[in-house]
């Protein structure tokens, strides 16, 4: 079908990949394909690839280059952290929230022994209730939230998790290219990351785990990536995760700066012109790029399919492609009602998001509101 | 946006007809957008949690199929709007001791209603399904439902419930085949062929056992109670209003020099009511709820042909209006299976007129 326009305004699901990482990555598909292990001048090219790619990591991230262990994505990173830092008999619970990412709460919740920190109606846990904790092996807070965009100020939390005595690990996928990712600044022991949410490729990731944190492997087989991560390591896309990184790091200012202009005018733009729709998570202390909204007696499955149509690409915490939307955990939790929380909208800029776009996606956001609105009204009387 | 195109939303099962549905409008030059409902199903000790009309097979199905087409494919959520109205519904008549037909509620009530609603919403023209069944238009300009082409798969009974607006914004690609040539463009398209059993009409009960079901969520059609004649006389004792139909012959546990039949039941009562073949057939019906296709009846008092089930064949009648929204029918011959909660449809040839529901009498 063709669209009169695609906007895509999901970035909080995934980015294109930026081309010049591409282009790094091509001759390690096909020339320099060597797997890394192996003994002769093919392998010895590959881990020269890897290396290089693990200190440049570990020079954006402040920590040293065997810190960081790679991984297929922040799913897998996230179960590393929390599982392989499990040991045996180690009754201490994991703090966590509602609002993490299932990667971290649905593991938390099978692993062991979870309290829940409660959230405010931004979506942020407070430092006080981990000191008020008696002790814990694990406090696991995600930096940024993916439905909301409200961002943990983690140096605060990491420290009173040190002082009860847990490790503290952060899902910072979210805040990948957006915020600042200076392992000690931050004070964490581990850092989950995917290279896709900041414009490199799908399929990788890594975990930051600070020296002197035990972990074990979660998956068995070779000893890969010092024993932490069986498998043959994927040479070009870990090459562009590290480019991707870098240049999120060089153009920091610029893309905030864009992305931060756009995300304006859209909340601008949607809370001027739709009656009845509030902004969720932090007013300020939110993603540059993430805008997400509850908009009364408009569910978001039926948005999605609207707006599709119309051509501008959104989502929502609690749509599904099988038309089974559950309402938002995380909206749940931060104490919106059942039928709110199934009416969450997020809009998520990129750095190719134009003035226009925005234009174009709130005029299509209005009238669409409108008619599912009134589709709800005459079904409501009938 | 787009120029000209009428845009048309398909509702999708993943089966072979509303496939070729889809595939036939997109040949036609339609902007097509594939659509499948999300239907409530119960939640049972088995786990069988799906609607059989959109278990996740299906709906992997659809969308395969959708994106073979090149069109877009949603699935609305429709569980409350189904549970509220279809099966509350359900549960409802069978304790009025009625076996009701959820399918033709369920055109009423949520194809094309909510469904329709939430298609027009999208800026489509047109509602398209794989029923096999007719639309067009009169020298007056009425929009006039007709049978499927092929007499076998006519699926016009359970569609007797729309009006004017409905049938205005509504398509039946498929009507105007025969099955045997549906499964041909279905190759010739290369979509899978292979048909769904043809009994869905009770989609939400996930292991097809109604009385199973009905026990569960309305435990009170289980209660045992006496077996009448139709002079009051009791001849014995049933377990339980469900397990007992119209014109049902096996299963009464009843010794009797005749055959006897279930001839009624008497949900007050908890009875069932028993007799004879000759007491078992009758000539006449009242129907409710009716609903006329072209919006008014052709007359007070008219001649038509009646289907009384949705397998049943049309029989010759005299219809009388009895009000806006009842009418009597008297059959030229008895029949024997009349069953409240059944639609009554009224035919002239191959054009549906209207119908309505089966009082009880």
């Amino acid at each position: 079908m063709a669209l009169a326009r695609s906007i895509y305004l999901d970035h909080s699901a995934t980015t294109p990949t930026d081309p010049r990482v591409v282009e790094v990555m091509l001759p390690y598909f096909t020339q320099h394909f060597g797997n890394p292990v192996s003994v002769h001048q093919f392998g010895r090219q590959a881990e020269s690839a890897i290396e290089t790619a693990r200190e440049r990591i570990g020079q954006v991230l402040n920590c040293l280059p065997s810190e960081v262990i790679f991984t297929s994505g922040a799913s897998e990173s996230n179960n590393l952290a929390l599982r392989g830092s499990m040991r045996a008999g180690d009754q201490r619970p994991v703090l966590t929230t509602r609002v993490e990412h299932h990667a971290v709460s649905r593991t938390a919740a099978e692993i062991g022994e979870v309290e829940w920190l409660p959230v405010d109606s931004w979506g942020r846990a407070s430092v006080e209730d981990v000191e008020r904790t008696p002790s814990a092996r694990l406090v696991s807070l995600m930096y940024a939230n993916n439905e909301v965009g409200t961002i943990h100020d983690l140096a605060g939390f990491a420290e009173a998790a040190h002082e009860i005595g847990a490790y503290f690990h952060t899902d910072a996928v979210q805040a990948g290219g957006q915020l600042p990712l200076d392992v000690n600044a931050l004070g964490v022991d581990m850092l989950s990351l995917s290279a896709h949410k900041f414009y490199g490729p799908k399929g990788v990731g890594l975990l930051y785990a600070r020296k002197g944190v035990e972990l074990h492997a979660i998956q068995t087989g070779g000893s890969h990536e010092r024993g932490l991560r069986a498998g043959t390591h994927n040479t070009p896309l870990i090459v562009g995760m590290a480019l991707a990184l870098e240049l999120a790091t060089t153009e920091y200012e610029f893309r905030v700066k864009q992305l931060a202009a756009r995300r304006d005018e859209l909340i601008d733009g949607v809370l001027s012109r739709i009656p009845d729709v509030r902004l969720t998570g932090h007013p300020t202390e939110r993603l540059p790029s993430h805008a997400s909204f509850v908009i009364d007696g408009a569910e978001s499955n039926t948005l999605l399919m609207h707006l599709d149509l119309l051509g501008v690409a959104a989502s929502s915490g609690s749509a599904c492609k099988t038309g089974n939307p559950e309402p938002s955990d995380v909206l749940l939790a931060m104490g919106y009602t059942p039928t709110e929380a199934l009416t969450g909208l997020r809009l998520t800029v990129g750095l190719s998001t134009t003035q226009a776009d925005i234009e174009y996606a709130v005029d299509a956001l209005v009238r669409t509101v409108e008619k599912v609105r009134k589709v709800r009204d005459r079904m409501v009387i009938a | 946006m787009s120029e000209s195109k009428p845009r048309v939303v398909v509702a999708m099962s993943g089966g072979v007809d509303s496939s070729v549905a889809a595939a036939l409008l997109v040949e036609q030059g339609y902007e097509v957008i594939g659509m499948m409902m999300r239907l409530w199903s119960e939640e049972t000790a088995i786990g069988n949690t799906h609607n059989r009309c959109c278990t996740p097979d299906q709906m992997n199905d659809a969308r395969r199929i959708a994106d073979k087409l090149g069109i877009p494919f949603y699935v609305l959520d429709t569980k409350e709007v189904f549970r509220s109205t279809i099966v509350q519904f359900f549960i409802e008549q069978h304790r009025q001791g009625v076996t009701p037909n959820p399918c033709i509620e369920c055109n009423r009530q949520i194809r094309f209603s909510f469904l329709q609603q939430n298609a027009l919403a999208l800026d489509a023209d047109y509602l398209a399904t794989g029923h096999y069944a007719r639309v067009s238009r009169d020298e007056g300009g009425y929009y006039v439902l007709r049978k499927g082409l092929d007499e076998h798969k006519d699926q016009s009974y359970v569609l007797s419930v729309l009006g004017q607006e409905q049938l205005a914004h509504a398509l039946f690609p498929v009507g105007e085949y025969a099955k045997p040539e549906v499964r041909r463009i279905a190759e010739r398209f290369g979509l899978p062929t292979a048909s769904k059993k043809d009994s869905q009409d009770l989609c939400f009960i996930g292991d097809n056992n109604y009385r199973r079901f009905l026990a569960d969520h309305a435990p009170d059609v289980m209660r045992p109670g006496p077996m009448i004649r139709t002079d009051g006389t009791e001849i014995g004792q049933h377990n339980g209003l469900v397990n007992f139909t119209v014109g049902q012959r096996k299963g009464l546990g009843l010794h009797s020099i005749e055959p006897l039949y279930v001839i009624g039941i008497n949900a007050e009562q908890n009875a069932v009511i028993v007799g004879t073949a000759e007491e078992l057939g009758r000539s006449s019906l009242t129907a409710k709820r009716v609903n006329w296709v072209a919006g008014t009846p052709p007359g007070t008092r008219f001649r038509g042909e009646v289907k009384i089930r949705y397998k049943a064949g049309a029989v010759p009648a005299s219809i009388e209006i009895l009000s806006d929204s009842r009418i009597h029918i008297k059959f030229d011959a008895p029949l024997r299976d009349i069953t409240p909660g059944q639609g009554a449809v009224v035919y002239d040839g191959d054009k549906v007129l209207g119908g309505g529901i089966i009082e009880r009498e």
